[in-house]
């Protein structure tokens, strides 16, 4: 009878074993980086939406604030999508006939809403408050990024839990005055200083036990 | 063979992590989720007519009253201090001055865009008006501008009114009528005005308190 493992057979073997432990290392954190990905999180890519609005235009460029259709921002859990009715606050005169707000004009006058895209969208197992954290004094750009230079929104942050605990776990690196909340371009001069000061006047508690947000 | 099954693996780990599960997504609606269950699919549903917001309860019903034995009132319903003057000016920035200018004049940028344009403040005629009357066009509108009640609360409409005040007082008053303490102050600005998100406002921002009182 022949050999039946000839000399190549060593490598292979040796190769079994070292290698078995590589590849499981490169699935493992080829698992991590794909999960992190922005394929998997779907941050930066502008979604499409019925009418393309541009937060640009409206908040940098004509200078209405946040609030002036993120109405409940401060008072709920909900930031709020504004009604077709405060679209046409102003567009019943300006830009009336333009055909890009056609879905606009069509919504209010069949009082059918317009259907947005979420683009936004946490786990439904996870709790999250808008007024908690405006009225302690994170901004909204720590979380959603320059929406005053998007023409077209996108999502600039992961969502995902390793980000939220980043900043429950020190939430120093990210408080603000409560006044710059909604000043999408403000920065702080030494926000060492100021965030450990911050965190002690607004009475905030890093608090990263499960029940927080799995409530 | 091996090394297509340990593929094969990866491939099936890998669909298995992407795969979003049902608790992502739990059977309930989501604040102004669409809805199939609905005819006009919206799972918020409208509220029915003649409705009363539950935060209206409790609060005096001076607070819903502009007129009173069909005149617009002349008092507020609740005490006017400093908080409240700046939740007033806060508030009236946010939602007001698109239109009507951080200093009242209604040349703001939305107008500059061609909106038509809306009564300075400092019209004789508003400088008269009854708050009542101011209270009452944020909540019904008045001309071409529409109700603002679904955007700003009860409360909101009476400090936005009392600032209002302030502003029409802090343009039609001469420095030379103020105290020496008061003088002081012009040009020093205590203007904490809350800066909205961005850099430039077309309407120069609420120096309307000081700098206006000038032209005396």
């Amino acid at each position: 009878m022949a050999q039946v493992f000839k000399p190549a057979a060593n490598t292979i073997a040796k190769l079994a074993v070292f290698g078995g432990a590589f590849f499981l290392a490169l699935a493992v954190w080829s698992l991590n980086e794909f999960n992190r990905s922005q394929y998997m999180t779907r941050t930066k890519v502008a979604r499409e939406q019925p009418v393309p609005f541009s937060h640009k235009h409206h908040n940098a460029e004509l200078g209405i604030d946040c609030r002036y259709c993120h109405t409940s921002v401060e008072t709920s859990a909900f930031a709020g999508i504004p009604p077709t009715q405060t679209c046409m606050n102003c567009h019943s005169q300006i830009w009336k006939d333009s055909p890009m707000l056609e879905p606009v004009r069509a919504s209010f006058a069949s009082n059918r809403s317009l259907e947005w895209v979420r683009v936004h969208d946490l786990p439904d197992f996870v709790y999250f408050n808008h007024s908690i954290h405006i009225h302690k004094g994170i901004g909204c750009v720590s979380c959603h990024g320059r929406v005053d230079q998007m023409n077209l929104t996108w999502q600039q942050s992961p969502l995902q839990m390793e980000w939220c605990l980043n900043c429950h776990r020190n939430p120093a690196a990210a408080v603000r005055p409560r006044e710059e909340v909604f000043n999408m371009a403000w920065k702080a001069e030494n926000q060492e200083e100021l965030g450990a000061r911050l965190v002690k006047a607004y009475n905030i508690e890093s608090r990263d036990d499960c029940s927080v947000c799995h409530r | 063979m091996r090394a297509l099954r340990f593929a094969l693996l990866i491939v099936a780990v890998l669909l298995a992590s992407a795969c979003r599960q049902d608790m992502h997504d739990a059977p309930r609606y989501e604040p102004l989720e669409y809805s199939v269950f609905f005819d006009d699919h919206r799972a918020a549903r409208p509220a029915v007519e003649n409705t009363v917001s539950r935060s209206a309860f409790g609060e005096s019903p001076l607070l819903l009253q502009a007129r009173r034995d069909g005149r617009f009132v002349k008092v507020f319903p609740f005490e006017i201090d400093e908080a409240v003057i700046r939740r007033g000016q806060e508030r009236y920035n946010i939602y007001c001055s698109p239109c009507h200018a951080r200093t009242g004049l209604g040349d703001g940028m939305i107008v500059r865009r061609g909106y038509p344009q809306p009564p300075s403040f400092h019209d004789q005629r508003l400088k008269e008006a009854a708050p009542g009357y101011f209270f009452h066009v944020i909540t019904n509108g008045f001309g071409v501008m529409p109700s603002y009640a679904a955007q700003v609360p009860l409360r909101d409409r009476w400090a936005i009114t009392a600032y209002i005040r302030a502003l029409q007082l802090s343009r039609s008053t001469q420095v030379s009528s103020l105290d020496s303490s008061e003088k002081s102050k012009i040009g020093k600005g205590d203007v904490r005005e809350p800066k909205a998100g961005h850099g430039g406002h077309g309407n120069n921002a609420g120096h309307g308190e000081s700098g206006e009182a000038s032209h005396g």
